[in-house]
């Protein structure tokens, strides 16, 4: 689903953020992306979300080298990529409901089937009593469930989530992982990148590190163009 | 992918959320929609004036005509027959002669110096000949050709083709019609960028939404669309307003201007805007603001992209 081919991304000036790193995530695979700050998780996550674009290497999402599509073509790309932000980035002037029907409002589905997903995917996250509620008036562990419904309410073959639990006592953490973990059972790819380590270690996935830019455990080491590590 | 009832439902949809959102904050829009209104209203009104003017003055149009002023040594009896002369021609239609004597009289009658006139030993007119050319030869070339003509004869003293104020008229209108033009394309301009700006200030209230809307595949048209619409509905509403403004004066100026008509023994009423320079007046509008905020959107939008 996800392939990185000795990928390398380069700010002008600041050096590489990534470089030469090579993964593959299966469809209905569940990873999760460590490394410290810096390392070049959210890079990564950027690069798959098309809001950057590699300096060298192939990126490829569904067998589609995105590295260098067309600007009118990313939307569609990211269409099939539910993203979870650390800071929800929710729309704080409308409803639940709202914020959560927006992936469906954008690819145009009628307004019963809108109202349909959308209670199912609140019904998931177990936000349905509160569709009418603006997110100002929910915790973070709500607001974040919100996000997570907006993020898995198209059916995404794809689930990035950039530090998910960031803000949330251990008990809610867990309670989210196992929402992730219920949406990679039913054949969706998730990519999280988090350093909390223990979580990580109870979930028993596949782990990706990155430490400064490299991939230095998870990653394919039979690259044709090597040479890392 | 998408049905086109579906579609069409999208655009009648955020149509009236942009349309919604318009009526629940009134201030800033209404001060955007006066602006537009008064400055489509300022060319509207004055164009709605001109052709008022013109068709006053069309009424006048193929009223030349040719006054020979004859000498004073010219009797009576040689006007008279200068006067059969001129009535047999073709390109003449009427021609009326008015003896000096006539003239004394009518001069009297109308002018109140009849007083005067008594203290003087002799009649200070001259007979008059009043050509009126037929209608084929009532054009300014032709007319002139026969005044050169009527010049040159022995009787005349002075030959005055009576045109000559309704060619600075028309001269005058001309130039104000090319001034209309030239006022309408600066206020249309304007009108361009008072929505520009609104939008671009709009655009710019929504950058988190916008930034959101990219993040989870929002197309550029879908970002687009609601901008777009409410640049239709200032566009929509500015049209309107500069319509009521026009018809409100034409109507508060319709009194005056028939009693000076009844003046002139005249029935002229004010004509307003009609249907046709109604729709047009509107559809410019509408098309300002369509590319008022098609203008901001697309010089805006591709500055906001996610990080």
């Amino acid at each position: 689903m996800i392939e990185f081919h000795n990928v390398s991304k380069r700010y002008p000036g600041f050096g590489d953020a990534l470089s030469q790193v090579s993964f593959k995530l299966a469809s209905g695979e569940m990873a999760f992306l460590t490394g410290h700050s810096g390392a070049g998780k959210s890079t990564l996550l950027k690069l798959i979300a098309v809001l950057i674009r590699p300096t060298n290497g192939q990126v490829l999402v569904n067998n589609e080298n995105i590295g260098h599509i067309s600007r009118r073509r990313i939307p569609y790309v990211r269409r099939n990529v539910g993203i979870i932000f650390q800071d929800h980035k929710l729309l704080f002037d409308r409803t639940v409901f709202d914020n959560v029907a927006l992936p469906l409002v954008i690819s145009g589905l009628s307004h019963r089937e809108i109202g349909r997903r959308v209670r199912a995917a609140l019904d998931k996250v177990g936000l349905l009593s509160k569709e009418k509620s603006l997110p100002i008036t929910l915790s973070g562990g709500q607001q974040q469930r919100v996000g997570i419904a907006r993020a898995v309410v198209n059916k995404p073959p794809i689930l990035l989530a950039d530090e998910p639990t960031g803000n949330l006592d251990p008990e809610l953490s867990r309670e989210i992982m196992d929402l992730f973990a219920q949406f990679q059972q039913v054949g969706t790819s998730v990519l999280i990148a988090s350093h909390d380590l223990d979580l990580i270690a109870q979930m028993g996935s596949k782990v990706l590190t990155l430490n400064e830019g490299r991939m230095t455990a998870g990653g394919m080491h039979n690259e044709p163009q090597g040479g890392f590590r | 992918m998408i049905s086109p009832t579906v579609y069409l439902a999208r655009h009648m949809q955020v149509m009236l959320s942009t349309l919604g959102q318009m009526i629940r904050s009134p201030m800033s829009n209404l001060m955007t929609i006066a602006v537009m209104g008064i400055a489509l209203a300022l060319p509207a009104g004055l164009h709605i004036i001109l052709k008022n003017v013109q068709q006053v003055t069309a009424q006048w149009d193929g009223a030349a005509q040719i006054s020979l002023f004859l000498k004073q040594s010219v009797t009576d009896k040689q006007a008279e027959q200068l006067t059969t002369i001129l009535r047999q021609r073709q390109d003449i239609k009427s021609v009326t002669n008015i003896t000096r004597s006539e003239a004394l009289e009518e001069f009297r009658q109308n002018s109140g110096f009849g007083e005067a006139l008594e203290s003087l030993e002799e009649n200070p007119f001259p007979a008059v000949i009043v050509i009126y050319p037929t209608e084929q030869s009532d054009n300014l070339l032709t007319v002139q050709g026969m005044l050169a003509n009527f010049k040159d004869r022995p009787e005349v003293e002075l030959a005055q083709l009576d045109m000559q104020w309704l060619k600075r008229l028309y001269a005058i209108m001309d130039f104000g019609r090319r001034g209309i033009w030239v006022l309408a394309a600066m206020l249309s301009l304007s009108v361009l960028l008072v929505v520009g700006n609104t939008i671009r200030l709009a655009i710019q209230n929504r950058r988190d939404e916008i930034e959101i809307i990219k993040l989870i595949g929002g197309t550029d048209a879908f970002i687009r669309r609601p901008f777009l619409y409410t640049g239709f509905w200032y566009g929509l509403s500015g049209g309107i307003l500069s319509w009521l403004l026009v018809t409100l004066s034409i109507w508060l100026l319709s009194g005056p201007v028939s009693q000076l008509a009844t003046l002139y023994d005249s029935d002229y009423s004010l004509s307003s805007l009609d249907l046709n320079s109604s729709f047009i007046l509107l559809g410019l509008s509408i098309s300002l603001g369509l590319a008022g905020s098609w203008l901001a959107v697309s010089r805006h939008l591709h500055a906001i992209e996610p990080e």
